[in-house]
């Protein structure tokens, strides 16, 4: 199972790099986000999974799945999701002042050293 | 701090004083108070002599950085002083010369006498450091100071180009200097030049020892304009002719002959040494003589004659480290080649700048300095006439003058040079005299170029600048008359200087030879009998007569009008190439598309990646100790692999976010599905909030479009994604393994046990979060804060038009 979930993270990350590497700022924007998520379930895996239970405190459980990445990862998604939100807000500013979503086109003005 | 610390740094205590006399002072010319502070020092240096003539030394110590070794320690034995002497002296004659070549109302005098001053300390500090580090210090400030005063008249470009040439060819050098000591340093333990002297044991035997003396020689030769970084020195011709005469005759260029003769002890007695300075020497020599011939410029030829003096010297001081070979006893013909050194360099000092400040005379009443257009001025300027004409004389190497001694001394120092057959000499046994015979007449000609061009002929003063030309005024005669009557006086009485002021010189160069109240012999004087050296003189005033009569013929050939050397062509091309060829580099590597960059950062990452783990061979993979799978992950997975896979296909940028969105949501099943029910509430929330974030923005956002890419781009771009992915996968599953086999267990175990005693808490993850690792949740709350202030400036605060964010 978390070989498959590893794998499954590396496709994530792999598409998300694509859609980064991309012209459009709104196609990076997403690819950024997707970028998290891959990350995000790499970071479970590592932490081993479904062995044991909820990471909540029961009198009848004995084993419970690894509390630390979890607790790592929530950090995680508030600050990537604050990133989406600073990203979008550029993108749209960006978008109003130079008229162009191609980050190709926003460029300064060539040799102007 | 001593009197001879304070001595050191007087010129520069007192640059600071002079803008204010420049300023508040106007009626007198600036360069009547500087005139006191060489000629003091001058005097103050002067009693040194009976101390060193007595074959003594003086150490001053001051500390600086102790605890790197560097301390600020002088050091005054016959060698330093004599430069030392030089450099105040000279400098005394030339800022009086100065006073009358630079116009006050004209000039800006404050300028030339802070750097002036400037070099001056810097000079000093140079020649009287025991330090290495010091040494180094004082020797960049001449580079700079130097550099200041190249371009002095700045609104000139060639200046600008000269101050720029010689400031880039002094400075590597200085810094391969800099190495050179570092690696000294390395050998001996100490930056102190007598304590390495005194221990050379550690420095002989290293390895280090010919890195270290190449990188010491390449400072020294860079400074003194040896073959082939001779070229900045005819473009520092631009400088005034004060500042020519001065740094570039007289004392700087003479720092490097200063560094060679210091090190010898350290160096000497080896045979690369012996080699790389003689034959530098003697190639800079022959090189300068014969490119001086082709100048038409005054200063440009007394500048490739100073290139050609400055290399005979360099040679005899090659040829006499061999002295050290021998330890004691069969050394006297070596010995002489460092008499010979040390005279000749009393000797260029003072015809050089008496020639320079001719020059300069010349170039002050006429307007002019080419010599095509000169000629005839012997009735006009008898004076100067007749001082070049002692100079010249001397620097030709005529008797009685005092060139013509050492230019004897020298001779006989290549001539028998053989005679130990040492260092494979016997093989080059020919070579070393002829080279220096045929530079000698090369020198007697251009020698005689500069004279019967300037002063002989016809007068056209069509071809002046200057209307009225007449005799310069008496101020400015002073200086070189000076120096022409040190030239006569050392010719007619060699040996008033032989035991004040060159063998302490030379016990400062050869120390060890002999003992404690032993003294070299130096006796220098005129007749010798018929040897072999009166007649090579007497070939070099023939040979060069004939040439200089048959002027007329060869100056029709393309050698004498090519004056360019090569070796600006080289540094020229060299200099453009440098900048053609960082442009390039940051064409291809800076393209401002930011798709580009992170494909570097990319394929880098993945290089990097292989690199690491094929070196350690850490690619691991193990299908022990894994859960398992229910057959309904399968379908969940594949869903969330189509979803992100389809994303980059999409045109239309609602449903874009829509696959988005849902992709975000197939990441909560999943954590749902892994036991983590916080993971999955928190990002439903955001994934929807996500969502409805993008659906608000909607109205605002560009349309999507379909890229159209060459398959040049998208080829690359596929590959480094798929790599990324990979390399990821790979050092995931690596790690994983490699984590499962370490044996370690998770720190875990604490928070599960620990949760409900220490903190009160039921849910273990939440307990982490706001108790055991607080401070990651303060600061992550920061973040949101930040970034939501971010998001409201960004929307609510409009730039104007062209403004910059």
């Amino acid at each position: 199972m978390e070989l498959i979930i590893i794998i499954l993270s590396g496709i994530l990350i792999g598409a998300s790099v694509y859609l980064i590497l991309s012209k459009s700022v709104l196609r990076i924007i997403i690819g950024t986000s997707t970028l998290a998520h891959g990350v995000h379930l790499m970071l479970l895996t590592m932490g081993e999974l479904k062995r044991g239970n909820v990471p909540v405190l029961d009198a009848e459980v004995s084993s419970y799945a690894d509390p630390l990445p979890q607790a790592l990862m929530l950090t995680a998604i508030v600050i990537s999701f604050a990133l989406t939100a600073f990203l979008l807000a550029v993108a749209i500013k960006t978008y109003r002042e130079l008229g162009t979503d191609n980050v190709e086109e926003m460029k300064g003005v060539p040799h102007d050293d | 701090m001593s009197a001879l610390h304070f001595a050191t740094l007087t010129p520069f205590l007192l640059a600071i004083l002079i803008p204010f006399l420049f300023k508040y002072i106007k009626r007198i010319h600036t360069g009547w108070f500087v005139l006191f502070i060489p000629l003091i020092l001058f005097i103050y240096f002067l009693t040194f002599i009976p101390v060193t003539a007595a074959g003594e030394t003086l150490m001053s110590s001051m500390a600086w950085v102790p605890s790197l070794g560097i301390n600020f320690d002088l050091y005054i034995d016959g060698l330093s002083l004599l430069f030392a002497l030089l450099i105040t002296g000279i400098g005394t004659l030339i800022i009086l010369y100065s006073v009358y070549y630079l116009d006050k109302r004209t000039e800006k005098l404050n300028n030339f006498y802070v750097y002036m001053l400037l070099f001056m300390g810097a000079m000093l500090g140079v020649v009287l450091s025991d330090n290495l580090i010091v040494l180094y210090v004082f020797w960049e400030m001449t580079s700079i100071s130097s550099s200041l005063l190249i371009s002095y008249w700045y609104y000139r470009d060639k200046s600008i180009y000269g101050a720029q040439k010689s400031m880039y060819i002094t400075v590597f050098g200085g810094l391969s200097m800099l190495a050179g000591f570092s690696l000294i340093y390395i050998m001996a333990g100490t930056f102190s030049i007598q304590g390495i002297v005194a221990n050379l044991e550690p420095v002989v035997n290293s390895p280090l020892l010919l890195p270290a003396m190449i990188l010491v020689l390449l400072g020294a030769f860079t400074k003194s304009a040896q073959f082939p970084f001779h070229i900045w020195l005819p473009d520092a011709m631009e400088a005034p002719t004060p500042v020519s005469a001065y740094l570039h005759s007289a004392t700087m260029v003479k720092a490097g002959i200063y560094l060679v003769a210091r090190m010898t002890p350290v160096f000497g007695g080896n045979a690369e040494w012996f080699w790389i300075v003689t034959a530098a020497g003697l190639t800079t020599m022959i090189w300068g003589a014969v490119s001086a011939v082709r100048q038409k410029d005054l200063k440009a030829i007394l500048a490739f004659s100073t290139v050609s003096q400055l290399g005979m010297i360099m040679s005899l001081l090659g040829a006499g480290s061999a002295a050290y070979y021998f330890g004691d006893g069969d050394n006297a013909l070596y010995v002489t080649a460092i008499i010979a050194a040390v005279f000749h360099l009393i000797n260029h000092a003072t015809f050089k700048g008496a020639l320079f400040m001719a020059a300069g005379i010349i170039d002050h009443e006429t307007g002019t300095r080419d010599i095509r257009n000169l000629g005839g001025l012997l009735t006009i300027m008898p004076i100067t006439a007749t001082l070049s004409f002692i100079g010249l004389a001397s620097m030709a190497g005529l008797p009685p003058l005092n060139g013509f001694l050492s230019k004897e001394m020298f001779f006989n120092a290549m001539t028998y040079i053989t005679e130990y057959g040492i260092f494979g000499i016997e093989t080059w046994t020919v070579i070393l005299p002829v080279v220096a015979w045929i530079a000698s007449i090369f020198t007697f000609l251009y020698c005689a170029i500069i004279f019967f061009r300037t002063f002989t002929g016809k007068f056209r003063p069509e071809k002046l600048e200057t209307r009225h030309v007449h005799e310069a005024p008496i101020g400015m005669l002073v200086s070189p008359a000076i120096l022409i009557l040190l030239v006569v006086v050392i010719g007619l009485f060699p040996n008033i200087l032989a035991y004040s002021l060159i063998e302490p010189a030379m016990r400062g160069i050869l120390p060890g030879m002999i003992g404690a109240g032993e003294f070299f012999e130096v006796d220098i004087y005129h007749w010798h009998g018929f040897n072999i050296e009166l007649m090579m003189t007497i070939g070099v005033v023939l040979f060069g007569s004939l040439l200089y009569m048959t002027m007329q013929k060869w100056s029709k050939l393309p050698f004498y009008h090519r004056e360019n050397d090569v070796f600006n062509t080289v540094y020229d091309t060299g200099y453009e190439g440098l900048i053609k060829g960082s442009q390039f580099l940051t064409r291809i590597q800076m393209t401002g598309r930011l798709r580009d960059y992170l494909m570097y950062i990319c394929a880098f990452a993945i290089l990097l990646f292989i690199y690491t783990m094929l070196r350690f061979d850490a690619f691991v993979i193990s299908t022990e100790n894994l859960s398992g799978i229910d057959p309904y992950m399968w379908g969940l997975m594949l869903l969330l692999v189509a979803s992100v896979i389809a994303v980059p296909f999409i045109n239309n940028r609602i449903t874009a976010i829509i696959v988005t969105g849902f992709a975000g949501f197939l990441v909560a099943l999943m954590f749902t599905v892994f036991r983590a029910p916080d993971l999955a509430l928190t990002q439903l929330l955001i994934e929807t909030v996500s969502v409805i974030m993008l659906v608000l923005a909607f109205k605002h956002l560009p349309k999507l479009w379909k890229e159209k890419t060459r398959p040049m781009i998208k080829a690359p771009r596929l590959i480094i994604s798929i790599g990324v992915g990979v390399m990821v996968t790979l050092g995931s599953i690596s790690a994983f393994t490699l984590g499962g086999q370490a044996g370690y267990t998770g720190i875990s175990e604490f928070f599960t046990e620990n949760a409900k005693s220490l903190a009160g808490g039921y849910n273990i993850v939440n307990v982490i979060l706001v108790d055991f690792r607080g401070l990651d949740t303060l600061m992550e709350v920061l973040v949101l804060g930040l970034a939501a202030i971010g998001v409201v400036s960004m929307i609510k605060l409009r730039f104007k038009g062209s403004e910059d964010v």
